[in-house]
């Protein structure tokens, strides 16, 4: 309508500059607007809220897979709650509930462990049978459900409305809001954000948030050191009807069918019903300029199966008429998880995208979490399976993600996968054998096998994905931002391995790994999967800018294998014709050997499970014959291969925490008994060493245990996963981290943590040894209670070859992989 | 021979039925030194005729580039013997592409008894097999004729691929002739070669090397090129003249090459002489040779020569021979990105289906596009019942569209089964595959496909290269 020369000018200098205007950009600017900061500009290629906050379904539900999404939801609940009184726009909020509806047992069991999980966060919600859901919702038919989950706090909400009040709040507190202004290219220089160049001048700026949503990946390529966004648009579609014959009550709940893929709320009289399909439908794959967002195409045939879902649903409404057939991409990111944080490669450049179609009941909390990062450098919660970071390379690819879209549309067995943690590529590849059962899986007992073979014979695990660095320095460097980085002395000689935290400043666990030290100078730094692109950040970022010192990624470079038994030893001795037996050869050493006709091997006395045995780091040119040498001259000593459910058995029998998934940002060594782990006595100070002095002082006021369930029939019931309400005396005192079956105790072990109830003033209480070893333990299962026993420390007569190498116990076989 | 097509009647569908001769190639986009503009190739066959007597063919040109793609068909009759035929012509042609210091070395080696790097390399699918009869028969054959070439040429000759295709066929329609003249000391091999001389057959050939397209034709197999234009659809682009009475030049050809006293009978009832649906064919001797010859050539034959039909009777009007020619017609067409994919078929498929409709077909098949109008909702007032009544029809008439691994077959399908609609009836299909051996000649023709596809990236950047 307007020419340019209406628009303001665009201001040569900001301190933040956010790009995209939709409910995801404006939440950030609320929020840091809140956050004290000025002096923020936000820039909109076209209208606020044209995107995919234009055409959003309004749903918004609490009920998401994993704790933090739930928390994130249901912080923006109470935020959209109170925003029409704040800024005086209506938002369209209703609290109508939501109702997620199981066709199948498995489903009801899913939304059963969800509830456990939801209570556990405050969120108000129960589980129902049919009758009451028809009692709630007229029209559904309930003839093949066997129950629900409801939460009567979800709500819908009309979310460019939303938009519109979170950018007229955010401008009052000075944000500057300017829309038809596009980013060409984002300036780095230094590995710092330096400006932004938009097509009406550009703007120097501090901080860069890309919130672009469906052009996020795009625009991360339009950066002088290009930024991985790793999501896909897909179109999405949903159905307007006409207002109903018999009108609805305003607060009918939404509806959500899993099993049917799909939903339906109510709209302006009528019905909004859209779903998941089977053939999901990539878009802007070669990019923006191809189409755009405003002209998509109705597409009748792609949504039948949708339609037949929504009348066997609901199938009175056969006569309801129809309104429109809403085409609204979304954008999928390949873990089905939003994208946030600081990116890896360029410092003060942050992101926040790919909301998986939950965009609405994210953004809020979201916002609030981005906003708080870039004040207090992290967020007051663990959003670890959200960080950017998880994703590497692999994942930055148009056609994997092309690919990857079109997987992740599918309604996962996400309600059914053991371990739903495919944090990237390889984990993603490890998810694919998983059980598809809440109930004792068919591999059972090949894994049982497998640890039985581990503690008599000998077998190899393919650990290659495992992240691996090597710091080098031509002083002393390297030692100096180790010591600094690591919580444990790293000054020992050369050949040690030593298990150590880096920790952050308030003590919490950043990374766990286990360092080797080369030489006098060097170091090789062994890290879990997923660490591989966080922990190279979090070293960059401490490290001096000095020629003479190292970083390099040689995870490509080496294959890993585990040789974990008693009998690995004998397998290398043959191997290498040098013995192998403690004397020789003591725990938590590492030489580099030959094995076979292959030269320079990294052989190092651990196994990440606590049972004897060796990890080999080899060349990969080398790792085939070294790995068909060990088969073959394992034969006599009964060498299998195995996999890593057995490793996580072994490990979490023996109390191992792993980084990921028991440790997080906000654990510390003293909340999971590694205090011996920290050099305290040492006069080098170290990142997070406050924190722990503090901490060491006031108390702890969690304790991560260990909890080995009774009375459970590893046959009949439920096996705990993890996320797993642990009662104490009848008191929710903590929750699961991760659990796994021991074969050698033939009981379930869950690992996880406790805290006592808060003290009289409502402030925390330290906990006491006395605390965990007296009270009633029970972990919640899907609604069913199984009594447990906690413990602070793991069974020693788990530890074979004990009296032998008990002086090397302490160090060794406490670590934590 | 159609007990899979009776399997498809009891089971009431029809999967796979026309599967079972299957052809299907992809050509690697790399294979180190050159990219080919050809990024694979899809066949099948449907007989009517038991054993079918077309023959389909394809064969990469080892000692110059490109690649051989054509579709042989024989006229009259259980042929097995001719199947040869389309082996030797793409020999002849390899041969005619070579330049002078390639045959002069191939040659050598022959003389010297030496291994000699092979010359073609031939796709086959497993059903196809390669004839061993008269093998060395047919190498002497060839190699005469390279070794005229040698003499005709000169050191650091090239050949020019259109002339290469003419000579080609005509040399081999020439040795075919003359071999059953000459005859064979051995009976059976006498008896062969005059059974291949007195049957017929069509050929339509192609040639691509890089953007080049040479099409060689004589008779009435037809090769069309997919065009797709820049809204998505496809159009088609008959690269090739069917040689039959359709073809006003080619009656005029014929009329012209003798006199005016045959005007009425060399054509007459849209055949060559009353008989021969195609003008230009391989063979067919008692076309070609005079009524001596014919004569005598079967009286020196063996006796069970006699019993054959075909040898009987000369044509009516048979005046002023030879009526019939081997000699292809060559097209040339130089590849652009938008030329997608390239059809050969024999008559069969073109009798059944339009051209156009050809191109959509397979166009649509490989592109995954299967252009259905939209529907959209507009100013009507529509119900949800109402819609998903109309969805599940329309999903219903969708035919097995993708369910086909393969083009050709896919192209089949509609070829048989289509009915008014330009749908894929599956009852009708079904009825037309399960048809008694005797009773499917008179519904259909054999059918024989061959689908190309180019690949567009190549061809554009060798375009590119050439205009450089």
């Amino acid at each position: 309508v307007s020419g340019d020369s209406q628009l303001p000018p665009v201001p040569g200098q900001a301190r933040v500059v956010i790009c995209g205007g939709g409910i995801v950009g404006t939440s950030v600017a609320y929020h840091l607007a809140k956050l004290g900061w000025t002096d923020i500009v936000l820039l909109e290629q076209g209208r606020l809220g044209a995107g995919t906050t234009r055409l959003c379904a309004g749903i918004l539900s609490m009920a998401k897979p994993i704790s933090i999404e739930s928390q994130m939801a249901n912080y923006s609940s109470s935020l959209y709650q109170q925003l029409e009184e704040e800024t005086g726009v209506k938002t369209g909020y209703v609290k109508t509930g939501s109702l997620c509806l199981a066709q199948n047992q498995d489903r009801f069991i899913s939304l059963k462990r969800l509830a456990t999980r939801l209570k556990v966060l405050g969120i108000n919600c129960n589980i129902i049978k049919p009758k009451e859901i028809a009692k709630l919702h007229p029209l559904v038919n309930i003839h093949d459900l066997v129950g629900a989950l409801h939460l009567p706090d979800d709500a819908v909400v009309s979310s460019p409305d939303v938009n519109h009040a979170l950018a007229v709040a955010a401008a009052r507190q000075g944000v500057q809001i300017l829309d038809r202004t596009a980013v060409q290219q984002v300036v780095v220089e230094k590995g710092h954000v330096m400006a932004v160049e938009t097509d009406r001048g550009s703007i120097e700026c501090e901080y860069f948030v890309n919130c672009a949503g469906q052009w996020a990946y795009e625009l991360g390529q339009a950066s002088e050191v290009k930024v991985s966004v790793p999501l896909h648009g897909c179109e999405h579609f949903y159905l307007l009807t006409k207002p109903l014959q018999e009108p609805l009550a305003p607060n009918t709940p939404v509806i959500i069918d899993m099993d049917g893929r799909m939903y339906a709320r109510l709209w302006q009289g009528g019905l909004l019903s859209g779903g998941f399909e089977k053939n999901p439908k990539p878009i802007f794959t070669e990019g923006r300029n191809q189409l755009e967002i405003q002209n998509m195409q109705e597409d009748w045939d792609h949504f039948e199966p949708m339609l037949g879902a929504l009348l066997r649903r609901m199938p009175h409404i056969e006569t309801a008429e129809i309104h429109q057939l809403v085409n609204c991409p979304e954008s999928f990111t390949p873990d089905m998880r939003c994208l946030m944080g600081e990116t890896p490669g360029v410092s003060g450049y942050y992101v926040l995208a790919g909301m998986n179609s939950s965009g609405l009941a994210f953004a809020g909390g979201a916002g609030k979490y981005l906003a708080e990062w870039m004040t207090y450098g992290y967020p007051s919660a663990n959003v670890w399976p959200l960080d950017i970071k998880r994703f590497g390379n692999l994942q930055s690819s148009r056609t994997f993600l092309r690919h990857r879209v079109m997987e992740v549309m599918q309604p996962r067995v996400q309600t059914h996968s053991f371990e739903f943690l495919p944090y990237d590529f390889w984990r993603y590849l490890l998810s694919l054998d998983q059980s598809k059962t809440f109930y004792k899986p068919d591999w059972f007992d090949i894994v049982g096998a497998e640890v039985k073979c581990c503690k008599e014979a000998v077998c190899v695990i393919d650990m290659s994905s495992f992240t691996k660095f090597e710091l080098t320095s031509t002083g002393d460097q390297a030692l100096e931002l180790l010591q600094y980085l690591c919580a444990n002395d790293l000054d020992v000689p050369v050949g040690h391995i030593v298990h150590t935290g880096m920790l952050n400043e308030r003590g919490g666990y950043e990374n766990d790994c286990s360092v080797v030290r080369l030489s006098k100078n060097s170091f090789f730094i062994i890290s879990p999967t997923d660490q591989q692109v966080h922990c190279w950040s979090w070293i960059k970022k401490h490290m001096p800018n000095d020629p003479h010192l190292h970083l390099e990624d040689v995870s490509w470079k080496y294959t890993a294998l585990n040789l974990i038994g008693p009998r690995a030893m004998d397998v290398l001795a043959e191997l290498s014709y040098v013995s192998m037996t403690p004397e020789h050869f003591p725990s938590m050493f590492c030489k580099e050997m030959s094995v076979g006709y292959a030269n320079g091997i990294r052989v190092m006395s651990m196994t990440h499970t606590g049972e004897p045995g060796f990890m080999l780091y080899i060349p990969i040119e080398y790792a085939l014959h070294v790995y068909n040498e060990v088969m073959s001259v394992g034969q006599k000593y009964g060498i299998r291969n195995s996999g890593y459910y057995a490793l996580r058995s072994l490990r979490i029998e023996k109390f191992f925490a792993f980084w990921g998934q028991d440790l997080d940002t906000f654990t510390t060594p003293l909340e999971c008994g590694r205090e011996f782990r920290v050099k305290f006595d040492k006069d080098t100070n170290f990142l997070g060493r406050e924190a722990l002095l503090q901490q060491r002082q006031e108390g702890v006021f969690r304790r991560f245990v260990m909890l080995v369930l009774e009375d459970h029939d590893t046959e009949l019931d439920l096996w705990p996963w993890w996320g797993e309400p642990v009662y104490r005396s009848g008191q929710l005192a903590g929750t699961t981290t991760s659990s796994a079956y021991s074969y050698t105790l033939e009981r379930h072990v869950c690992l996880g943590f406790v805290s006592p109830p808060p003290g009289p003033e409502g402030l925390p209480m330290p906990i006491t040894p006395d605390f965990i070893n007296r009270g009633d333990y029970e972990v919640n299962i899907a609604g069913q209670r199984y009594p447990a026993k906690a413990k602070l420390y793991p069974f020693s007569s788990l530890f074979t070859q004990q009296k032998r190498r008990k002086e090397d116990m302490e160090l060794s076989n406490l670590q934590g992989k | 021979l159609h007990p899979e097509s009776q399997r498809v009647q009891l089971q009431g569908r029809c999967g796979s039925c026309t599967e079972f001769l299957i052809h299907h190639l992809f050509v690697p986009e790399f294979d180190g030194k050159n990219v080919s503009s050809v990024m694979g190739f899809e066949s099948n066959q449907l007989p009517a005729n038991a054993p079918i007597e077309d023959r389909r063919s394809a064969a990469t040109c080892l000692q110059t580039r490109g690649m051989l793609l054509g579709v042989i068909c024989s006229l009259f009759g259980v042929l097995i013997h001719f199947f040869a035929l389309s082996e030797r012509l793409f020999y002849y042609i390899a041969v005619s592409l070579l330049p002078h210091d390639t045959l002069c070395e191939l040659e050598a080696s022959v003389e010297a008894g030496r291994a000699f790097s092979p010359i073609l390399q031939w796709h086959k699918h497993p059903n196809d097999y390669f004839t061993r009869e008269a093998q060395s028969l047919y190498f002497n054959s060839l190699r005469t004729y390279w070794q005229e070439l040698i003499d005709l040429t000169s050191p650091g000759d090239v050949p020019d691929t259109r002339e290469a295709l003419l000579n080609a066929f005509k040399r081999l329609d020439n040795d075919i002739s003359l071999e059953a003249q000459v005859g064979d000391a051995s009976a059976f091999l006498h008896y062969w070669v005059l059974r291949v001389a007195f049957s017929g057959a069509t050929a339509c050939v192609a040639h691509i090397d890089g953007p080049d397209l040479y099409i060689a034709n004589a008779g009435d197999a037809r090769a069309v090129l997919g065009v797709q234009e820049e809204d998505g659809s496809f159009s088609a682009h008959t690269l090739s003249n069917d040689h039959n009475a359709q073809n006003d030049s080619e009656v005029a050809r014929i009329r012209s090459e003798h006199p005016h006293s045959e005007r009425k009978t060399v054509i007459r009832q849209d055949r060559l002489l009353g008989q021969l649906m195609p003008f230009r064919a391989f063979g067919d001797v008692k076309f070609k040779w005079s009524i001596e010859l014919q004569k005598r050539v079967l009286e020196s034959g063996p006796d069970q020569l006699h019993e054959n039909e075909h040898t009987k009777f000369i044509p009516p009007n048979y005046h002023t021979p030879p009526y019939l020619t081997a000699e292809p017609e060559i097209t040339y067409h130089r590849l652009r990105p938008k030329d997608r994919f390239l059809v050969i078929g024999s008559d069969g498929l073109w009798e059944t289906l339009h051209r156009q409709e050809v191109i959509r077909i397979v166009g649509e098949y490989l592109t995954g596009v299967h252009q259905r109008q939209p529907l959209k909702v507009g100013g009507y007032k529509v119900t949800l019942g109402q819609m998903q009544g109309l969805l599940e029809e329309r999903k219903a008439r969708m035919s097995s569209a993708f369910e086909d691994q393969n083009s050709t077959t896919h192209l089949m399908r509609h070829a048989v089964g289509n009915n008014e609609f330009g749908t894929v009836d599956h009852e009708r299909l079904s009825k037309m595959l399960s048809l008694p051996e005797e009773l499917a000649r008179m519904y259909r023709d054999d059918i024989t496909i061959i689908v190309t596809q180019f690949n567009p990236h190549v061809i554009g950047a060798q375009r590119q290269d050439d205009e450089s």
